[in-house]
């Protein structure tokens, strides 16, 4: 078979995983040694494929010939797939070939797990070497630790990789078990912790020794397939929340499940990937990262699942009118990225505009700041927008997205429907009183 | 400063020009209505004030901004002048005006008509440099790469540190079609130069190969069920497309179906 045919199969093998991005470790190539590659901590989109989703590694899997049997998996043994088996010679000459026509940022590496995973963390191993040895490649490398393979092999991984990840693949022990019989939660918590001790090992050794070799220095990150067993968003999303703190992860990526296999234990074949959620979800670990929120003031016991209609940011907001409205002349940071159209840009803009002067609603949206959405919640100069009418369904009309509105209001849907969620007109009406 | 409705600045589209014609406004105390390059010069009803470029007055006014604002006042100017906003020109000379009006919390004045319009030209350079570092693609002929770019800013200064640190070891060329220039870069040196035009050498076969392999590891990783095409073209606008291997219909995604080098003169099409 030649490499033509190896990388359709394992393309396509690896096409489900989405802890996929090239960011977090900015290394000028110069100053790294070695001969080609540099990586960039912003990221940078090669392509975006048909369906929107930005592309910047060589994604693949070393092999997809597996011995285990997860039901969700396409690769699972008693599947019948092609199989096949690259080389890792293979992979890095198509990497530095990919790599020197700017078609990609670097390679994103994972496997099946073939004979056994220390041999399969082996020949992952092998390929990285020949990259980073005697191809002097310096881009950015993603790596998939194999759980079960041996601690050490797993941290040589580690030294020659930029990213590490585990999947958790399932948010809970009980549908790990169901699905994947031959992994536990602890096979995958195991590696990831081992991972965690070893990147805050590296940070001693680094302040000890200069020449320390760096361990995954763009950190490490895990995916969770949604939609596939029966957890809710508040299950997922503390799960999140704790996988942050407690492994100190960069990332936790959502996969909407894709039906790939006809299983009693999964949803039918026929069952659309559950979108609008994975967005739902990315959204909220957003606000976890960069706007200060944490995971129960966006769900709690009560609320389990996201508000269809509106995203968590503007939920949140509706919920909670004795925030509202916030004086743009004098809000802190905190307070601003708080308001629905106000990001994390607009909020730094708005800080350094104000020292030259006070900002009016003008200024605001030369400024960025999205006023169909804000105004609802802001005052400049304790002043609302001229000529703002507010009722209870133009400001939650606002907030609720082009997009959204389309899904669930086309079709004859009524206004009302708008009401049925967990937000309650009441609760509108008091967010919006609260600012008058 | 009166605003003079009726005068234009024609003057010869260089920085050094362009300073020269900010040294002439303050000297006639005047805003002019219009600054355009000679080039794009129609002639209206309008004095027309042709301004010649003179490196002495340049470096005073690059000076008077250095001191009565800040670097990075000036630096936002030369980025602004790198920017395709049609009335870049005009935009440089009021913020330059306002300035040495109020100083280095020009910057900040976000709120104000044109530091906001020339931030949005500034910002609008900095994404499309950004989405050249993905969308730009190198051939491979011997021992040379080159890529060929149409970006509507001139972006070769931002991108060429990025492309000469990844490729440190290679030789290669960016030409920018719009602009007529090209960035060469040879291990450890660059040069930004003017280069009327490029005719693509022939492909080889490795080329090919690898284009095709390109492109079928891009229709693979697509996954069908969520196909979302008015996703992708935010992202990648179609204006990208004819130089990416993988959005061209002349390249086949199928094995050894390469077409044959000598219908490939111009590679990207
Ligand atoms: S171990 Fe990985 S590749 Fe193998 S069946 Fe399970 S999920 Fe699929």
């Amino acid at each position: 078979m030649d490499v033509y045919d190896k990388l359709k199969i394992l393309s396509a093998a690896a096409k489900y995983d989405v802890a996929c991005t090239s960011s977090g470790v900015d290394r000028s190539g110069s100053a790294s040694g070695g001969s080609i590659g540099n990586a960039a901590a912003c990221g940078i989109c090669h392509t975006f494929s048909g369906d929107g989703r930005c592309v910047s590694l060589l994604k693949i899997l070393y092999s997809n010939s597996c011995i285990y049997n997860c039901a969700y998996c396409v690769n699972r043994a008693t599947n019948d797939v092609p199989r096949a088996t690259f080389t890792p010679r293979e992979i890095a000459d198509l990497t530095i070939n990919f790599y020197k026509r700017n078609y990609i940022e670097g390679l994103f590496l994972s496997s099946a797990v073939v004979k056994n995973p220390d041999y399969t963390c082996e020949r992952l191993i092998e390929t990285l070497r020949i990259l980073r040895e005697e191809y002097g490649f310096t881009g950015y490398i993603h790596a998939k630790a194999i759980p079960g393979a041996d601690d050490l092999l797993l941290t040589r991984l580690g030294q020659l990789a930029d990213r590490m990840s585990v999947n958790i693949e399932l948010p809970s022990q009980e549908s790990l078990n169901r699905l994947a019989p031959d992994k536990s939660k602890t096979a995958i918590l195991r590696p990831m912790g081992l991972i965690t001790e070893r990147i805050k090992e590296n940070c001693t050794d680094l302040v000890k020794y200069k020449h320390a070799p760096k361990f995954a220095p763009a950190g490490q990150s895990t995916q969770m397939i949604v939609g596939a067993t029966p957890e809710t968003d508040y299950t997922i999303l503390n799960l999140t929340s704790a996988l942050y703190k407690k492994y100190g992860l960069k990332r936790v990526f959502f996969s909407a499940y894709v039906p790939v296999a006809d299983n009693p234990l999964l949803p039918a074949v026929t069952t659309r990937p559950p979108l609008l959620r994975e967005h739902r979800l990315y959204q909220a670990d957003w606000l976890l990262r960069f706007y200060g929120f944490t995971a129960d003031e966006l769900l709690d016991e009560q609320h389990q699942s996201f508000n269809p209609l509106i995203d968590p940011k503007c939920n949140w907001a509706l919920n909670h009118p004795e925030i509202f409205p916030v004086e743009i002349n004098s809000a802190s940071k905190e307070l601003l990225l708080r308001v629905p159209g106000i990001g994390v840009n607009s909020a730094m803009r708005i800080l350094r505009a104000r020292r030259a002067g006070h900002l009016d609603y003008a200024a605001l949206k030369k400024i960025g700041v999205v006023l169909k959405r804000a105004q609802y919640f802001i005052v400049c100069d304790g002043k609302l927008t001229e000529g703002l009418k507010i009722t209870p369904d133009n400001a939650l009309n606002a907030l609720i997205s082009d997009n959204c509105r389309k899904t669930f209001l086309s079709e004859g849907a009524q206004q009302l429907s708008l009401f049925d969620t967990q937000i309650t007109r009441e609760d509108t009406v008091k967010c919006l009183t609260g600012q008058m | 400063m009166f605003d003079r409705a009726d005068v234009v600045y024609v003057y010869d589209g260089s920085f050094q020009g362009l300073m020269c014609c900010i040294f002439e406004c303050f000297v006639r105390k005047e805003t002019p209505a219009a600054v355009v390059c000679e080039a794009d010069y129609q002639p209206t009803l309008n004095t027309l004030v042709s301004i010649p470029t003179d490196t002495v007055k340049s470096k005073r006014v690059e000076n008077g901004i250095l001191r009565k604002t800040s670097a990075a006042a000036m630096q936002f100017v030369r980025d602004g002048y790198y920017t395709c906003a049609p009335d870049k020109d005009l935009l440089i000379l009021k913020f330059v005006q306002l300035g040495m009006e109020r100083g280095a919390k020009v910057m900040s004045m976000l709120g104000d008509d044109t530091v906001s319009a020339l931030t949005k030209a500034v910002m609008n350079r900095s994404r499309e440099a950004h989405n050249y570092l993905g969308f730009a693609r190198f051939s491979i002929y011997g021992e040379v790469m080159v890529s060929v770019i149409e970006p509507k800013n001139f972006v070769l200064p931002i991108i060429g540190p990025h492309f000469c640190d990844r490729y440190r070891n290679e030789s290669f060329m960016i030409y920018d079609k719009t602009h007529s220039a090209a960035l060469i870069y040879r291990p450890y040196e660059w040069e930004i130069i003017h280069i009327d035009s490029y005719t693509e050498p022939e492909t080889q076969d490795d080329e090919a190969a690898y284009r095709s392999m390109w492109k079928m590891f891009y229709e693979t990783i697509a996954i069908a069920e969520r196909e979302n095409p008015k996703c992708r073209m935010n992202h990648m606008p179609k204006r990208f497309w004819s130089r990416l291997p993988e959005m061209d219909e002349a390249v086949s995604a199928l094995k050894g179906n390469q077409e044959p080098p000598h219908s490939l003169e111009s590679p990207h099409r």
